[in-house]
């Protein structure tokens, strides 16, 4: 069996070997490079050095301000969307009637895309401000909720699904002896079904972390950074860079690969963190 | 069991990982293509072009044309020209459009590919300045010697001609006169008709008697919505901007600045708080309104007049229930108190450059060249250029009577035969996108009562200054 597996190797993984390469590797690879270049197109390159690096975090579009909105967001984003997804992944795992309705309700919203989702909500929410006499981008304070707001219905359901198939692994002779030994129910969520399912928090939180890290299409739909930049996320933020000024490319590229090695560091610490909490069964 | 969950997981996380690496890649796609050519074939090629623009006598056979055209309304009118071309000639026309706003991008990656456009579109002197590497000398061509007005062009610091306009086109502050008309025939009407209106006192006079009568007159308001929606600002932050910019270089008789002070700021101040105060709406409702929605009030006559250009007759006739009626839709020119401003026109001037890719195949180069001398010389080009792409091209190889018939194109004629100083567009030299950007917020921040004049001031100052010690 292992011997014909090496065998066949090359076979079966070297058609995705090379897209992957071609798509993913290779595109990565210049993009690096290019971050030390200046250029308009990918064949006028000329090698700059680190000077990139330095205006990405000089001038009043700095990525500082841009990492601090990310910041304060994925914090409550990861929070929010991951209590109210666990909560509703409990009540639907109890025995009540149509919770595959209830299920496929909240699930839907993760069918729909971000921009759609973005424009409809800005919609939505002025609307709602129009009473007040106001707009959405009036205050980054609004801009700042709605995307909450925005990425909670989105992704709430998406992470219910992978809770409640959690849940549903959990051993009911654990829970039934948790109950003669006498624990309430809150002691045995905390005790019992919480270290259970550590492995879809792994996995939810981990997704709730770089999804929103690297927001996008829902920020420029939904505020486009507005007012005065106080909205922007960095994955706005480099777009704005790479397109907004000339001869800024090469700043858009350093900026994205600053990005991806604070995108690819948190997610590598996050894991160990919670992988060393799960149990096995 | 467990194992199942853990099948199920990884499914998860790798169809999530999946969508997530489409959604994220995007600002990587112009890596992704035409990576192959490395430097020392590109200069080669460079020089070759440069060689056959020098003797101007490459021949065009077997070259093809690829146009990567900037406005998507008349896409399909392309497509039409380019059908006919090749049947007429022989000589291949490719015409791609870019999506609306998204011509910076487009071109970006299309002319990284081995079949990159020759025909492009650059906006100005920034423009340029972007792709610089890309564009072909173009004065010794027909289509520099045709153009009436040789300061149009895009130049160098080297004196060639890097880019030439294909169309003139011109803003102000569009008015329906059948709302107008309503007006001076009121009694106490602030004037009788609109040759009277001919500064920013009159024309404020009379606005703010309008907004006071506006249900005698039927409308919400004398001016459609100001829109201040990130995006959808660029009538405020670029071109009603270009006015206080056009004075103050005029003032200092100078083209370009690095420091702006922004002289004319009160001038500005005084037409901008004139729309958002005497509009259909509450000035703090601004920052969610789009063009779109601007035009329709003008359309549906729920707005006597709203600031666009030439442009904008088809967005007008095209709304549905529009009432306004052709003959009706005019200019008036955008006064904000300047001395002397009795004289001043509209906005004339434009950001639409045809450049020409140096990199291409010369033969390439050649046919390009004799396919928009084709366009600006044949009779059938000419036909094309105006009736159906609707430009007012600034070349002497047109007559008078070839000229686009729509009511704004006619208002914008008579006004610049009427001997008044036109006012150049001067925001080809704003420093960059993020300058105008910010400016916008800055205009929204305003309107929302959280910045002052002073701040907004400020924010146009520095920001000039800075995006234009950041772009050299």
């Amino acid at each position: 069996m292992q011997k014909t597996l090496k065998r066949y190797f090359l076979v079966f993984t070297l058609p995705t070997l090379v897209a992957f390469a071609l798509a993913f590797i290779i595109p990565f690879i210049m993009g690096v490079y290019m971050s030390f270049c200046e250029f308009t197109t990918v064949d006028n390159a000329k090698f700059v050095g680190v000077s990139n690096y330095v205006k990405a975090f000089v001038g009043s579009n700095s990525f500082v301000s841009a990492l601090g909105f990310t910041v304060k967001f994925v914090i409550v984003a990861i929070l929010s969307i991951n209590i109210l997804a666990f909560a509703l992944a409990l009540v639907l795992t109890k025995k009540i009637r149509g919770t595959n309705i209830f299920r496929t309700i909240f699930f839907m919203p993760n069918l729909i895309g971000g921009i759609v989702l973005g424009y409809t909500w800005q919609q939505m929410l002025n609307a709602i401000l129009l009473k007040y006499q106001t707009t959405l981008v009036s205050n980054s304070t609004y801009g700042y909720w709605g995307l909450v707001l925005l990425m909670n219905w989105q992704m709430i359901g998406y992470m219910m699904i992978i809770y409640i198939a959690g849940l549903q692994n959990v051993p009911t002779d654990l829970i039934e002896a948790a109950k003669i030994d006498g624990a309430t129910s809150w002691q045995t969520l905390i005790n019992v079904t919480i270290p259970m399912v550590m492995p879809s928090i792994t996995i939810c939180t981990f997704l709730t972390l770089s999804n929103s890290f690297k927001l996008y299409d829902q920020n420029l739909a939904l505020t486009a950074g507005a007012p005065m930049h106080r909205t922007e996320m960095m994955a706005l933020n480099i777009v704005n860079t790479f397109y907004g000024k000339t001869g800024f490319q090469g700043v858009g590229q350093a900026k994205a690969v600053i990005f991806f090695i604070i995108v690819a560091a948190i997610g590598a610490i996050q894991l160990v963190f919670t992988r060393n909490k799960e149990v096995d069964q | 069991m467990k194992k199942k969950l853990i099948g199920a997981l990884l499914c998860v996380s790798m169809v999530a990982s999946m969508l997530a690496g489409c959604g994220n890649n995007s600002s990587n796609t112009p890596a992704n293509s035409g990576t192959t050519d490395d430097a020392a074939t590109d200069d080669a090629a460079t020089d070759d072009a440069a060689d056959a623009s020098d003797d101007g006598a490459a021949s065009a056979e077997g070259g093809s044309v690829y146009y990567l055209n900037f406005k998507p309304e008349v896409d399909e009118v392309w497509q039409e020209i380019a059908a006919a071309y090749t049947e007429a000639t022989g000589v291949d026309v490719k015409v791609v459009t870019a999506a609306s706003g998204t011509y910076e991008q487009t071109l970006m990656s299309e002319i990284a590919k081995e079949d990159a456009p020759t025909l492009f579109q650059i906006n100005g002197p920034i423009g340029y300045k972007n792709w610089k590497d890309y564009t072909l000398d173009l004065s010794d061509t027909d289509l520099y010697s045709n153009l009436t007005d040789k300061s149009l062009a895009v130049t160098g610091e080297d004196g060639g001609v890097y880019g030439i306009p294909y169309t003139v086109e011109c803003y102000g502050i569009i008015y329906n006169d059948a709302i107008m008309q309503q007006y001076f025939a009121m009694d106490g009407a602030k004037a009788t008709s609109i040759d009277e209106i001919n500064n920013f006192d009159k024309l404020k006079e009379v606005v703010e008697d309008m907004q006071a009568k506006k249900d005698d007159l039927g409308i919400d308001g004398v001016f459609s919505n100001t829109s201040l929606l990130p995006g959808e600002d660029w009538r405020w932050q670029t071109h009603l901007a270009n006015l206080p910019v056009y004075y103050e270089l005029k003032d200092k008789n100078i083209d370009d600045t690095d420091a702006i002070e922004f002289t004319y700021s009160d001038n500005f101040k005084n037409i901008f708080d004139l729309y958002i105060n005497n509009s259909t709406m509450a000035p703090t409702l601004l920052t969610a309104q789009d063009v779109t929605s601007s035009m329709a009030e003008f359309a549906l006559g729920q707005s006597a007049m709203v600031q666009n250009g030439n442009w904008a007759w088809g967005q007008i006739s095209g709304v549905d229930g529009n009432v306004v009626k052709e003959e009706d839709c005019k200019f008036l020119p955008i006064y904000t108190g300047v001395s002397g401003e009795e004289n001043q026109g509209l906005c004339i001037g434009t950001e639409n450059f045809w450049s020409i890719n140096k990199n291409a195949d010369p033969a390439d180069i050649a046919a390009t060249k004799e396919f928009v001398n084709w366009l600006i010389s044949s009779d059938e080009g000419k036909d094309d250029m105006v009736n159906k792409l609707g430009n007012t091209a600034p070349f002497s190889t047109f007559t008078e009577a070839e000229r686009p018939s729509d009511p704004l194109a006619k208002s914008m004629f008579e006004s610049m035969e009427s001997g008044k100083t036109a006012v150049n567009w001067m925001f080809t030299i704003f420093p960059s996108q993020d300058f105008k950007d910010d400016f916008g917020a800055a205009l929204g921040e305003y309107c929302n009562g959280n910045y002052s004049w002073d701040d907004v001031k400020n924010v146009f100052v520095t920001r000039w200054a800075e995006e234009k010690t950041a772009t050299e």
